[in-house]
């Protein structure tokens, strides 16, 4: 394998990294900082993604769909907040587990009964069509690149909001000890609801960001939401720091892993073995390093300040 | 659960409805049982296969073989345990006279004893599994689809005709992949560059696109079924690979192309049929077809849309009398109605003999996208499993 390849899947694996944050973002607030476990945070990101396709088709552009969808993924959160989820913060996390995903029964259900269960298509904005050669023969589309900035800027921007701002400050005083915030007179509630916005938000920006390049279907939703539990438990559930790291890190051992280990394989074995089984080990390698990293730092690499 | 309790209550509430009904149509009529999987991810696939059966039988006025026809449209949800529970129910309360449909292989293996055993009839019109094909053909089964190897051999055989050396080989890692991989190998001689397997949940394809740009092959050989494809042939164009043939099997269909649209303007598949099919019964279905269900059938359509026209042509061969097993046996095996695919014949196993095309997605002058034939691959194709069959 050459180096110039070994490069472009490192700069895939990043891209890949840098959704699966968006997506974790979110996840990793709402459950560090509410001690919530909300298995519906995919069926946001799916929501998200059919709300933008809604409204660029509607619309006939990417970007006006990717405004209006902004606040109606934000409406949708707000919305189950006050319907489902705020009647589940007090009890315990078997009861949010089975909720949660009931939700996710129904909206995927709902979501077929609205959009019909085919899959729907978002083209990429003309603004970034096109590709940048990489290599001879490979167009690394200008779309992915976007995909990185804009995961970059939320990060940053995610950041500067938990750390300087008072919001953010609350938010972490939340995640640490949330009755003496309580008794100092901040109303938890509200903070809650504000933090459960921005978390729905963050999914649905992350499922429009994801429609041009993947196929927008029911139940979408569910098999980012694994890999963002995996992001969150590594990273240390509440640290948005964490969540970056992790994220970055599961997409490059995803996608390198698939890329190197059927050739690392090779080695051991004969050909054709040694492609099924460096397919199916590629597959656990992120399980893996999850189980090693959690041995070696039980809360996570970057544990919030949580007591 | 809620679901579940609802739907139990419509389905007794229908029955009882339905009782008078069913007494009257038993005296005269011929009861289908539709199976296909109609909620789930793959459901749009369900809706094509029961859309085209109802469209076959409307073509009939309601009749088959001119008996008054019933259908019974049974969602399998895509789970074996409740395929073959509503089937038993539909077998043996609701007394169907043959079963009909089916989009899944797991659920066509699920379903075959329980309603070969009751001596009823079961027509698949798109599952068709190499285990039915060879040592356990049945005398109650035909499917008026195809064995699923003979699509990929297929493909193989097209690429072999187009004098590619180099071929790169991409499907899921699980049995129908590994089977998709040995059909392009059955009939490929050039030279296989890699092959790649992916997890059935993959979302992005962008570290094995790499790959295959890196390894410069004549033409990429891929089976991407459902939303798999959807998202591969969208990143195989972004990534600037179209220069690359991409031939398929089952990643580029009337069920997948609303959402692939011009991404996948110009790939290859393999098919018995395509909707640009020239003669006069294709047409007409075609035509009918789009008007009322207003979108492009596929093969799933196609093939249930055959298979109500067998079961009037068999019927009425055996002038209506249902209870003539073998009589009916023989009927169904002269398979004496026109296919919208032309030509149509049963080999020794119940499986067809038939020709098999190359398809290339194009776009309609109505901006709709389908698959339009290029060339006849295989001439009377009969799948590699015949042989192995004794029915009895």
């Amino acid at each position: 394998m050459s180096t110039q390849l070994l490069l472009v899947q490192a700069l895939n694996g990043l891209q890949f990294g840098v959704l699966l944050f968006l997506v974790a973002a979110g996840l990793t607030l709402v459950f560090g900082v509410m001690d919530f476990i909300n298995l519906a945070h995919g069926v946001q990101y799916m929501l998200g993604a059919y709300l933008g396709a809604s409204f660029a088709a509607w619309t006939g552009s990417f970007w006006p769909g990717l405004l209006l969808a902004l606040p109606a993924a934000l409406a949708c959160g707000l919305l189950l907040e006050w319907l489902v989820f705020r009647h589940l913060y007090d009890r315990d996390h078997l009861s949010q587990v089975l909720a949660t995903f009931g939700v996710i029964l129904f909206l995927n259900q709902a979501v077929k009964l609205v959009w019909g269960t085919a899959p729907l298509q978002v083209p990429v904005p003309s603004l970034l069509e096109g590709g940048i050669a990489l290599m001879p023969g490979l167009q690394y589309p200008v779309y992915r690149l976007a995909i990185l900035a804009a995961g970059i800027a939320t990060a940053l921007l995610l950041w500067l909001l938990v750390e300087r701002t008072r919001a953010g400050a609350l938010v972490r005083a939340g995640a640490s000890n949330r009755p003496m915030l309580a008794a100092l007179g901040v109303d938890t509630g509200r903070l809650f609801m504000l933090v459960f916005g921005c978390g729905a938000m963050l999914a649905g920006f992350a499922g429009i960001m994801a429609a041009p390049i993947l196929s927008v279907e029911p139940g979408m939703g569910d098999s980012v939401l694994i890999l963002a539990f995996v992001v969150i438990v590594i990273g240390g559930i509440g640290s948005v720091r964490g969540a970056f790291v992790a994220a970055l890190l599961v997409g490059l051992i995803e996608t390198l892993g698939r890329s190197l280990m059927p050739d690392l394989m090779r080695l051991f074995l004969a050909p054709s073995p040694a492609r099924q089984a460096g397919a199916a080990l590629a597959s656990m390698l992120v399980y893996v390093a999850m189980a090693l990293i959690l041995a070696a730092r039980p809360r996570g690499l970057f544990p919030a300040r949580a007591g | 659960m809620n679901g579940f309790g609802r739907r139990t209550a419509l389905a007794g509430a229908a029955g009882l409805l339905a009782a008078p009904a069913l007494v009257r149509a038993q005296a005269a009529g011929v009861k289908v049982g539709l199976v296909a999987v109609l909620t789930g991810p793959q459901a749009a696939l369900g809706t094509q296969l029961r859309d085209g059966f109802l469209q076959g039988v409307k073509h009939l006025d309601g009749r088959l073989g001119g008996l008054p026809a019933e259908v019974l449209v049974i969602d399998d949800e895509l789970r074996p345990e409740v395929a073959v529970t509503k089937v038993r129910a539909a077998i043996e309360r609701d007394k169907v006279d043959v079963v009909v449909g089916v989009v899944f292989s797991n659920i066509l293996a699920a379903i075959m004893r329980p309603v070969t055993e009751a001596n009823t009839f079961l027509i698949s019109t798109n599952a068709g599994p190499s285990t039915f094909a060879g040592r356990g053909c049945n005398p109650f089964f035909f499917t008026t689809s195809y064995n699923n190897d003979q699509v990929h051999s297929v493909m193989g055989q097209a690429a072999q005709d187009a004098g590619y050396k180099r071929a790169f080989l991409m499907t899921p890692n699980y049995q129908a992949g590994r089977d998709a991989m040995a059909g392009f190998k059955s009939r490929f001689k050039g030279e296989v560059l890699d092959e790649i397997y992916v997890p059935l949940n993959q979302l992005d394809f962008s570290a094995e696109l790499a790959k295959i740009a890196a390894a410069k092959p004549d033409a990429l050989f891929t089976f991407m079924p459902g939303g798999l494809g959807v998202n591969l042939v969208r990143q195989y164009r972004q990534a600037g690979l179209a220069n690359i043939p991409f031939l398929s099997t089952f990643t580029v269909d009337e069920a997948t192309l609303p959402a692939q649209q011009d991404a996948a303007l110009g790939f290859y598949s393999a098919a018995p049929w395509a909707p640009n099919m020239d003669n006069p019964q294709n047409r007409r279905f075609v035509t009918e077809f789009e008007a009322a269900y207003n979108y492009v059938p596929g093969s799933y359509a196609a093939q249930s849309y055959d298979s109500a026209m067998l079961l009037d042509s068999a019927i009425r061969r055996v002038g209506g009398r249902l209870a003539d097993k073998d009589a009916l046996r023989t009927a169904i095996r002269a398979a004496d109605f026109r296919s919208v695919r032309g030509n149509f014949k049963f080999g020794a196993n119940h499986y067809p003999v038939q020709d098999f095309w190359l398809c290339q997605v194009a776009k309609r002058p109505d901006g709709k996208f389908q698959t339009e034939t290029v060339r006849k691959v295989l001439e009377n194709d009969t799948d590699p499993y015949a042989a192995e069959c004794r029915m009895r």
